[in-house]
């Protein structure tokens, strides 16, 4: 396991905005980072949330592959089938992205429904 | 995650009850544990995570799970009410920490110099009693008095809280490791004391003087190199 996200609070609490973002009436998705290898940016428990609409709260990376997962994360919004994404430098083929710092991630996708 | 799951875990938090979201990864079903309707091998790996206080994917009966630690916040105990607190405070309460500031002196520890702050104004050694640190707290001593400083970290060496600071200068602090001897302490209880408390960066300012708390509490945390070198 990985160095964890839990020891000191993050500056967003994300899953407060994701609750209210429903309440409102938006369609939102959860993205966490789920394993690490190397250098990554963000530990293990790092959560981003995704409206349909397009807002996000959070991270997930520096910033490398937050638009990946906020597309993947539409398509978990239309068919609510969860999915598991792996990025990295082995995968920068299937994703179209990596991550710069040469690490690789796990990210779960899920929908708040 | 359904709705309900998510104001769980909310609540959790809330009322500062660790818990463990986890997550099979196959097909994103979640348990939030403790539950007694989960599998008594995710319950002691979820248990394992929060005592590690660590975020991570295990595999299970063949089956991946993410368990996701929620555990409380880090606490900070920090005595005395004076300038370098007032610096101190914000700035651990924008970290995260959940913070405590103890001083019997009212003139000192009023709201409009602490607002937000859980304030105590018992007596030290009580207020820690109260407090009861644990493996998740810090205690800072900050007032440079001896009736205020000592009953407080005499009590936080009682207790197994991660992190001991007292604020004073080498020939201070010298003084009072005497006077904790005296209590019954020995060198090596005392070596725990961060004495002058603080990362070595010439800190002058009482914000600098809090960046440098700060940095060192953050060093012991998470083991950093830095830590270990000022404990020796």
């Amino acid at each position: 396991m990985s160095e964890t996200a839990n020891a000191f609070a993050e500056a967003e609490d994300v899953l407060s905005q994701a609750a209210s973002w429903r309440a409102a009436g938006e369609k939102v998705a959860l993205a966490t980072v789920t394993e690490t290898w190397g250098s990554s940016p963000r530990p293990a428990g790092s959560r981003l949330a995704v409206t349909a609409s397009g807002h996000m709260a959070g991270s997930v990376s520096g910033g490398c592959i937050e638009g990946a997962v906020a597309e993947a994360a539409m398509e978990t919004l239309r068919t609510g089938v969860p999915k598991l994404l792996d990025f990295g430098v082995t995968h920068e083929r299937a994703w179209e992205v990596g991550l710069a710092c040469g690490g690789k991630v796990k990210v779960f996708v899920e929908a708040l429904a | 995650m359904t709705p309900e799951t998510l104001a769980a875990l909310q609540r959790a938090r809330a009322e500062k009850r660790p818990v463990v979201l986890a997550t099979r990864l196959a097909d994103g079903a979640q348990h939030l544990l403790p539950d007694a309707a989960a599998p008594a091998v995710l319950a002691e790996a979820a248990a394992a995570a929060l005592a590690a206080d660590e975020s991570g994917t295990v595999t299970i009966d063949g089956t991946a799970w993410f368990l996701h630690a929620h555990n409380p916040p880090l606490r900070l105990v920090v005595v005395g009410a004076v300038h370098i607190a007032q610096a101190l405070v914000p700035m651990a309460a924008a970290m995260g920490l959940g913070v405590t500031v103890v001083d019997p002196r009212r003139a000192f520890a009023t709201e409009a110099r602490f607002p937000n702050v859980v304030v105590s104004h018992d007596w030290p050694d009580e207020a820690l009693d109260a407090l009861a640190p644990d493996v998740r707290t810090a205690v800072v001593t900050l007032t440079h008095d001896p009736k205020l400083d000592d009953p407080a970290l005499d009590r936080a060496l009682k207790s197994p809280a991660f992190y001991i600071g007292a604020l004073g200068s080498k020939k201070t602090h010298a003084a009072r490791l005497k006077r904790l001897r005296a209590l019954g302490h020995d060198d090596a209880t005392m070596a725990r004391i961060r004495g002058p408390v603080g990362l070595a960066i010439e800190a002058v300012t009482a914000p600098e003087i809090a960046l440098s708390i700060l940095a060192e509490i953050v060093a012991v945390r998470r083991g950093a190199a830095l830590a270990q070198k000022l404990a020796a």
